[in-house]
């Protein structure tokens, strides 16, 4: 097989549509195109029907009530929803909090669709915990405890961490909620569809997913909204129609929301064998790169992460150039450095990655139809480019010359 | 980003990569200036060596290393080319701007051909305060 360049391992930033999902949505758009509010004719009727079987295969996934099941525009606007509209509710709820509207336990590697919701709150007077992980970069039960206040109404933490896979603590988290009486919200952005998951022995509250990170189109999403112990109330954001429970006024995408009922089906059906196959394909990678290379590193805990996803850094190479080198293959890249334009990584920062300053990461997410051809060409070619770089870069000849980089003044410009 | 066709050429090719010498060995040595300017937090290190034919006065041969971005490499592997056969006030009227005309280089990345003309600056008076101490 011929491979077909430039070859696509970013499916941590977007997957492909599966043609199945495509197939599935194709009659919404020309056919049965009725609005499902519409409740007196036969084409609201077949469009009702349509986003009820969605909003099924979208609960069975995560182990729901379909009546639990918001449909939004993406994990973005879940963020905004469970986490503006739980803190809105739950405002003032505990007995003497009279300093602040309410705290909130969020962590400092979290998706800017949780951390700037976050910041907003603290500007509208609710008080913020941002939890540092630690160099594994995995949030614990015993971190969330150690923050845990008299008046903490809410807890946000993402299932699993975007740039570097990490898994957290959720059902240890989530049970020290529930023991508590605190709203638990997670961003399953990256876990759902990838990792088995039930909302209830999980002890999840609220769940954020998007569509287009399962093979599924993009602008659709979900938010869970637990409907028993506990029984969760959000204000709404966006007031209209008082489409979904009133969470989420407006039009449904019946389309989108069709797509992501095929992509949730699919997904559950093939979860256990992708991970396994990708896993291995990730092995592979990440092994061969390490193992070819000095002076690298693969950030985040070695065993809990997702099996599709991995960060590497290599020292001494500057990230721009590397990425230069590799422009056969898209993938995402961190940087520590601060001018060039590829902006710093702020997760990596958190973990504590990038002290020596001079590296750069690269992020490689495999997707569905990742191929062992194609693994191997992305080993060849970052293990030659960064070999190159490297005979270019004067700080690996100072390294290879037992000189501390970090020791020298350099002059910042 | 899409990078214009000299620094594409420069950065696939680079001339003159290397040094004359450990970074131990450079620092004794009285032909060779060295210059090493940047630093890594901000991504670019460039690192530039002449060597002086003391008869003539004339840079004889010049080396680069450089940790950067494509512009990066691409400004200091020109300027090694530009230095060979100069004297080295010669070297020193080499412009920043000069660079980033013969490499088009765009405004944002104008800091690297900046650092091109740094290293020359301080290469070469690495080698003069080397060959004043006599």
């Amino acid at each position: 097989m011929t491979l077909k360049l430039p070859m696509y391992m970013d499916n941590a930033a977007t997957t492909p549509c599966d043609p199945r999902v495509v197939e599935a949505m194709l009659p919404y758009f020309t056919e049965t195109f009725g609005n499902p509010g519409s409740r007196n004719h036969a084409f609201g009727w077949a469009a009702e029907e349509a986003v009820d079987k969605a909003r099924r295969q979208v609960a069975k996934l995560i182990g729901a009530d379909r009546k639990e099941i918001i449909f939004t525009s993406g994990s973005t606007e879940s963020n905004n929803i469970a986490i503006k509209g739980a803190a809105y509710m739950y405002q003032n709820a505990p007995a003497g909090s009279d300093k602040c509207r309410g705290h909130i336990i969020t962590g400092n590697i979290e998706h800017k669709a949780v951390l700037d919701p976050c910041k907003r709150l603290e500007k509208e007077g609710f008080e913020v915990t941002y939890l540092e992980p630690g160099p594994d970069g995995i949030f614990t039960r015993e971190m969330v405890e150690g923050a845990l206040r008299e008046d903490t109404i809410l807890v946000t933490l993402m299932w699993a961490n975007n740039e570097i896979g990490t898994i957290n603590e959720v059902p240890q988290i989530g049970e020290l909620c529930h023991d508590k009486g605190i709203i638990f919200h997670t961003d399953a952005t990256q876990w759902v569809g990838k990792m088995p998951t039930d909302v209830n022995t999980d002890n999840v509250d609220l769940l954020s997913l998007s569509g287009h990170k399962m093979y599924g189109p993009k602008g659709v999403g979900a938010l869970y909204v637990r409907r028993r112990r506990p029984r969760v109330r959000l204000v709404p954001l966006t007031e209209g129609g008082g489409q979904e429970r009133g969470y989420r006024s407006g039009t449904l995408n019946v389309t989108g929301i069709v797509g992501l009922g095929a992509a949730a089906e699919i997904s559950l059906q093939e979860m256990d064998s992708e991970r396994e196959r990708l896993l291995k394909l990730r092995e592979r990678l990440e092994g061969e790169i390490t193992k070819q290379l000095d002076t690298t590193q693969v950030n985040g805990h070695a065993q809990k992460r997702l099996p599709h996803l991995t960060n590497i850094s290599f020292g001494f190479v500057e990230g721009e150039s590397l990425m230069m080198a590799c422009k056969d293959i898209a993938m995402s890249s961190g940087s520590a450095c601060t001018s060039a334009s590829l902006e710093p990584s702020y997760v990596l920062k958190g973990l504590g990655v990038g002290d020596d300053l001079a590296h750069s990461s690269l992020r490689l997410s495999l997707g569905r139809w990742t191929t062992e051809e194609e693994v191997e060409y992305a080993i060849g070619n970052i293990v030659e480019a960064v070999n190159k770089l490297r005979q270019l870069s004067p700080l690996y000849d100072m390294h290879k010359e037992g000189i501390d980089i970090t020791k020298i003044e350099w002059q910042a410009h | 980003m899409a990078y214009g066709t000299k620094v594409v050429d420069h950065y696939e090719n680079p001339r003159n990569v290397g040094n004359f010498g450990t970074t131990e060995d450079v620092k004794t040595r009285k032909d060779v200036g060295v210059g090493l300017v940047g630093a890594p937090e901000c991504g670019d290190v460039m690192q530039l060596q002449i060597k002086v034919d003391e008869s003539t006065g004339k840079i004889e041969d010049a080396k680069f290393k450089c940790f950067g971005c494509g512009s990066a490499i691409a400004s200091s592997s020109l300027a090694t080319e530009w230095l060979k056969g100069r004297t080295l006030d010669e070297g020193l009227s080499i412009k920043n701007t000069e660079i980033v005309e013969e490499l088009s280089l765009p405004p944002v990345k104008i800091h690297c051909s900046v650092l091109a003309e740094d290293a020359i600056r301080a290469a070469i008076a690495d080698y003069k305060t080397k060959n004043e101490q006599d």
